[in-house]
């Protein structure tokens, strides 16, 4: 680390989680800087939770060590670290009222009572529910627990918000516009948000940076944009977006050489058997096998030769549901540009 | 590629049975099938426990004629009366006090081991503690509150334990203490109290134990992430969703030991409590309205006692 320059927030170095044999987390070293929206993104079973308990203090590495702001706290417990926690059940004490529940930390911290409901009024202000004081969790919804739990987190003015899949009790909507406020309360308080989700649409949404975990693992950290366009692994090209990978003879008779490839489903175009495609094109034979109309877009399943199937996303623009739903078991020519391939480093294991 | 039709599978209905059809059309009546369940203990419910319980409460209303011996079936108040004369109020007074102090000591002891059960204890020793709390219950209340009398006695380990530890000075002044002392433990208030304390002791662990059990772990962790000490978590977070469960376990040990009175009885001296008076009176004084009225003393206490804790939201743990 350069003398001067601020530690990174998160530190994670070698560290492993075993469960009896199970490598809950393998080996992980990390920085997430300071300020940042940064997202652990992964299926279940993956470590991140796990990851985010590490950095808590509800649990501890079996080797390893983590910092804070550059210093060690492998062996504090939670309530010496300067991280707040929002639950995914939320964890709202159910004997309290809303306020309460907001001002537990500075309750516990003795804090004066005026200030106490000064600076919850303030946080419900932030978290858009004014006047909730005196309400119980039990009479909340889910999207208002959800609320609550955020500014119980953020009261304490933490350097560090750790996330936990927050959003994963809330129907469609109320994520999507939970999650465009989360990013805005970010960057308006302005501190760390580590996000954990196996939602890669929403980690897509909100993230500066996301680290794909698979089996304890880091799969690729990088932009949203950069995970999505340059995968570096068939694990994140499949579980960031949807991808059709090229193995083998296939991707030798493509392209010349016989690694992994893969081409997203929107890059491929779709064009009628006898059609001569423009130049520089790779293109394939295939026979359309299943439509997939879901109203903005269209799937296609198209079986192309040795029993591969590819993956074809069409936007809905000048078609309509009639149309394309007609195109089953048609023949058509795939044509894509190459420079859309995207070659994978092989399996880890 | 060829994909088999599937056939349809073998036919349900070519199966069925008398029982079946039973079955299905009590399926179809919920309600019917809701009154079979229902009727034979709603039956014993209203014309064994509440016929006997109003019978009871009639009985209280009647009145002993002092000179003929006769009980005199005419609503009156004079029974009442009678009740609440100084030496029953101090009755009531002693065995509330009783029921008072055993269910808080009850509560002390059951809650670290319903803690442990509830949070620490694996699934196999979870086992094992729940058979050593309910193992007591097996044996007869009898035989144990015996046993304790034994234990208890002058000449009974207990006694022998103190003396043996050269303790003995220290046993003699608590026997010597007014009201809860006596000759030895085994004739006693305090004995009476260890006895109803132990005996009531798996009725309050339950309870509590259950109401451990709900509070997610999640909320523990909570606390200690917002900067809870432990014992700061136990007291704003643990200890008030147990409450529900103490006083569950509370209305139990409180209602058990106001009824009691083969406890008394065999560990007592000549005062009494409200299960001997209610004996005596059916016994030699044969006064069964003054009996009756003695026994809805304690179903009054009681009630308050409900109604209070339900404010409180301790049924909800139930």
């Amino acid at each position: 680390m350069n003398p001067g320059s601020t530690p990174p927030a998160i530190r994670f170095r070698s560290v492993s989680r075993l469960f009896g044999d199970m490598r809950a987390v393998d080996d992980l070293s990390l920085d997430i800087l300071d300020g940042e929206f940064f997202t652990f993104l992964g299926p279940s079973g993956s470590g991140k939770t796990t990851c985010l308990r590490l950095i808590a203090g509800f649990d501890q590495p079996t080797s390893g060590s983590i910092e804070l702001h550059g210093s060690d706290v492998t062996s504090l417990p939670p309530y010496e670290r300067e991280v707040n926690t929002v639950f995914q059940d939320y964890a709202l004490f159910p004997h309290m009222t809303v306020a309460e529940n907001i001002a537990y930390g500075l309750m516990i911290r003795k804090v004066p009572k005026g200030d106490r409901a000064r600076q919850v009024r303030e946080m419900l202000d932030l978290v858009r529910m004014p006047g909730m004081e005196a309400r119980k969790p039990s009479q909340l919804s889910g999207g208002q627990r959800q609320r609550v739990a955020l500014g119980r987190a953020l009261i304490l003015r933490p350097r560090v918000l750790l996330l936990d899949e927050p959003l994963g009790a809330l129907d469609l909507k109320l994520r999507q516009q939970m999650q465009v406020e989360l990013k805005a309360i970010q960057q308006k308080v302005g501190i760390t948000f580590l996000y954990v989700t196996h939602d890669q649409e929403e980690a897509l949404t909100m993230s500066d940076r996301i680290a794909v975990i698979n089996r304890g693992r880091i799969e690729q950290i990088g932009s949203p944009a950069d995970l999505y366009e340059h995968p570096a692994t068939p694990f994140v090209a499949d579980f960031v977006g949807v991808s059709n990978l090229i193995v083998g003879p296939l991707a030798m008779s493509l392209t010349g050489s016989a690694d992994t490839f893969a081409i997203r489903p929107e890059k491929i175009q779709i064009l009628p058997a006898d059609s001569k495609p423009p130049d520089g094109r790779v293109t394939l034979e295939g026979q359309i096998r299943e439509v997939v109309y879901l109203g903005m877009i269209t799937r296609y399943l198209v079986a192309i030769e040795g029993g591969h199937e590819l993956t074809v996303i069409k936007q809905n623009r000048d078609t309509t549901s009639m149309e394309v739903l007609a195109a089953r078991s048609q023949r058509v020519l795939l044509a894509w540009d190459p420079q859309y391939h995207r070659r994978l480093a092989p399996e880890a294991s | 590629m060829a994909v088999p039709r599937l056939s349809v599978g073998p036919s349900l209905v070519a199966t069925r049975s008398w029982l079946h059809r039973i079955g299905t059309s009590l399926y179809l009546r919920p309600r019917l099938l809701l009154a079979l369940l229902l009727g034979p203990p709603l039956v014993w419910l209203l014309v064994v426990y509440l016929g006997s319980l109003s019978s009871l409460i009639l009985q209280s209303f009647y009145h002993l004629d002092p000179f003929t011996g006769q009980v005199i079936r005419r609503l009156t108040l004079d029974t009442y009366r009678d009740l609440l004369t100084p030496a029953h109020l101090e009755i009531f007074g002693r065995t509330a006090a009783m029921a008072a102090a055993v269910s808080v000591a009850t509560a002390v002891f059951a809650f670290p081991l319903a803690y442990y059960v509830a949070r620490y204890a694996s699934p196999r020793v979870k086992g094992l503690l729940y058979l050593a709390i309910l193992l007591p219950l097996w044996s007869s209340y009898l035989v144990r509150v015996y046993s304790w009398r034994l234990i208890l006695a002058k000449e009974g380990i207990l006694h022998w334990f103190f003396a043996t530890a050269n303790l003995e000075w220290l046993l003699d002044s608590v026997l010597k203490l007014p009201v809860i002392g006596g000759p030895s433990l085994s004739v006693s208030f305090l004995g009476i109290f260890i006895v109803f304390v132990y005996v009531w002791m798996p009725y309050m662990v339950l309870p509590i134990q259950a109401s451990l059990e709900r509070v997610p772990q999640s909320l523990l962790e909570a606390s200690g992430d917002l900067g809870a000490l432990p014992g700061q978590t136990f007291r704003h977070v643990t200890l008030p969703l147990a409450v529900p469960g103490v006083l569950a376990g509370s209305i139990f040990t409180f209602s058990l030991t106001l009824g009691d009175f083969v406890v008394p009885y065999s560990l007592g001296n000549s005062s009494y409590f409200i299960g001997q008076a209610v004996l005596s009176f059916t016994g030699t004084a044969f006064n069964i309205p003054l009996a009756a009225a003695f026994t809805v003393v304690p179903m009054a206490i009681m009630a308050v006692y409900l109604i209070a804790a339900r404010r409180l939201g301790a049924l909800d743990a139930l």
